[in-house]
């Protein structure tokens, strides 16, 4: 493509199907403990 | 829903929805101003009127055939069909638990949201009873997760260190029986580290959270000793050995910037300096007539301030070396399931905090606030009904975030912040929010950069 540059494709919806399984640190346990982000957690599966 | 930003020189898409991101040229940037779903298979004639005056009228087209196919192929104006799994929300196990071992310290920092260590309730330390019981509480609640995490908190939980160790003696003791692995944290202000305790917080935590805030002048206005004395010279020695004998374990030098540093990038570098490469420095977050309170009005300067970082990061990085800045961290492909990011901290939920005295709170920033004290370890009892509405507290139950694009990144923030903050649990505190989002819009242009993705996307093919 010309215009547009798909840097991540990531489908978070396939994601949804199979998530859930709460492996992964509890996001307030990892440097914060004031000021949530998610996004940067690994998934653990 | 599409966000769309320019940053650096970069023109940012991101498909809510879909979690996809795409640099754009101009010409699609402005595009995607007067053009949504449902698309027709040619650019409408308006559209092409009005871009014309900036742009060729072939390019307009081949833009708009671009878009649609990003579009067809589910990465732009992606559906939002997430609210059939947050309806199931349901109760999960408890699988986090965070342990006010110390309701004590030996800091007087001015900002301490726990009021200098004892929450509002009087100096206290848990006692190896209390705490088994923790133990014994996360076993019992943790149905079939293996990995049960339990962060020592204060207060200073150093200042109880030998509770501390028995605890995690105790909990390992248990893990084979349960089949569940234990991870340990802590969060320390450093002021109590010796040889012994860092061997120990080295070889037991999966993590260490050690607090300073940059600069010694920074720190030393706001994390004062009893004395009135900054602890900067006290805790920097001990920092760098334990990081220095810690190996490749996670670790976190953590501060904290208020409206005396809004220039905090300059803290950031500074703890580079002094040879630390895992940093997290994190607004304030307080009430406003506080004098060092951020408000609205210091928003603009936040905002240049990280755009300020993020160059500051890849100059940096230009030498050959690299930190990680816990804020600026974003695995845009392997990141959580979407399911974690409709519920988040999972505070309350999956995620609990015990005080000395045993009573169980929704997490470590609601303790003391009676109303939601959910239990007491002691006592046997636990409020389930609770339990069940903070499992329903997700994006799609927080009017604020449903709109919002930064939805599946910060997953609906703090609760507690919401609540002391903004009124409710449900009902977002603008601050927080907006200091999220300036975070993700400089981590996805920085991970662009990082990925040597030129802003030009005709020259990244």
């Amino acid at each position: 493509m010309k215009h547009i540059k798909t840097i991540n494709k990531a489908n978070l919806k396939a994601t949804a199907a199979k998530g859930g399984c709460g492996k992964c640190q509890a996001s307030c346990q990892s440097a914060c403990k004031t000021s949530c982000t998610v996004a940067n957690q690994k998934c653990e599966r | 829903m599409i966000h769309k930003y320019k940053l650096c020189g970069y023109n940012v898409v991101l498909d809510v929805n879909s979690g996809g991101v795409h640099i754009v040229d101009d010409l699609t940037y402005d595009l995607l101003t007067d053009v949504k779903p449902p698309f027709s298979e040619k650019c409408p004639e308006e559209v092409v009127e009005k871009l014309s005056k900036a742009y060729k009228t072939d390019d307009i087209i081949s833009c708009y055939e671009e878009v649609l196919e990003a579009y067809k192929e589910g990465v732009l104006f992606s559906e939002d069909d997430y609210e059939q799994y947050a309806n199931v929300a349901v109760a999960s196990p408890i699988k986090a638990m965070c342990l006010n071992i110390a309701h004590d310290c030996n800091l007087r920092c001015e900002y301490c949201f726990a009021s200098t260590g004892d929450f509002g309730e009087g100096r206290k330390l848990m006692t190896y009873e209390t705490g088994k019981k923790a133990i014994d509480f996360l076993l019992t609640h943790s149905a079939n997760r293996e990995n049960l995490e339990l962060d020592f908190f204060g207060g200073e939980p150093l200042m109880n260190f030998d509770v501390v160790k028995q605890i995690v003696e105790y909990a390992r003791s248990r893990e084979e029986e349960y089949g569940k692995k234990f991870r340990f944290t802590i969060t320390t202000n450093g002021m109590l580290l010796d040889d012994d305790k860092i061997d120990f917080i080295n070889k037991e935590m999966s993590n260490v959270v050690l607090s300073i805030d940059g600069r010694k002048e920074v720190n030393d206005r706001m994390r004062k000793r009893v004395d009135g004395n900054g602890c900067y010279d006290r805790i920097i020695p001990k920092y760098r050995k334990l990081v220095d004998k810690r190996g490749d374990k996670e670790y976190y030098v953590r501060g904290t910037y208020t409206k005396y540093n809004l220039d905090f990038s300059e803290d950031v570098f500074s703890l580079v300096d002094a040879g630390f490469d895992q940093i997290s420095v994190e607004p304030v977050v307080t009430d406003p007539c506080d004098p060092y309170a951020l408000t609205e009005k210091d928003l603009p300067v936040i905002f240049k301030e990280y755009e300020k970082l993020m160059k500051r990061i890849l100059d940096y990085e230009k030498t050959g070396k690299r930190f990680n800045f816990f804020h600026f961290m974003l695995d845009l492909d392997q990141g959580p399931c979407a399911i974690k990011r409709l519920r988040g901290c999972g505070c309350g939920n999956d995620y609990v905090a015990i005080t000395p005295d045993g009573d169980i709170y929704p997490c470590h920033q609601f303790v003391g606030e009676e109303a939601y004290k959910m239990g007491n370890i002691d006592e046997g009892t636990f409020n389930y009904e609770m339990k069940s509405d903070f499992a329903k507290m997700h994006i799609y139950t927080k009017p604020d975030c449903c709109d919002c694009w930064a939805k599946f990144y910060c997953s609906g923030g703090c609760n507690a912040n919401n609540y002391q903050y903004a009124g409710d649990t449900r009902k977002a505190h603008v601050m927080s929010c907006e200091i999220e989002k300036k975070r993700l819009e400089c981590a996805i242009v920085l991970k662009a950069i990082r990925m040597g993705e030129s802003a030009d996307p005709s020259e990244n093919e």
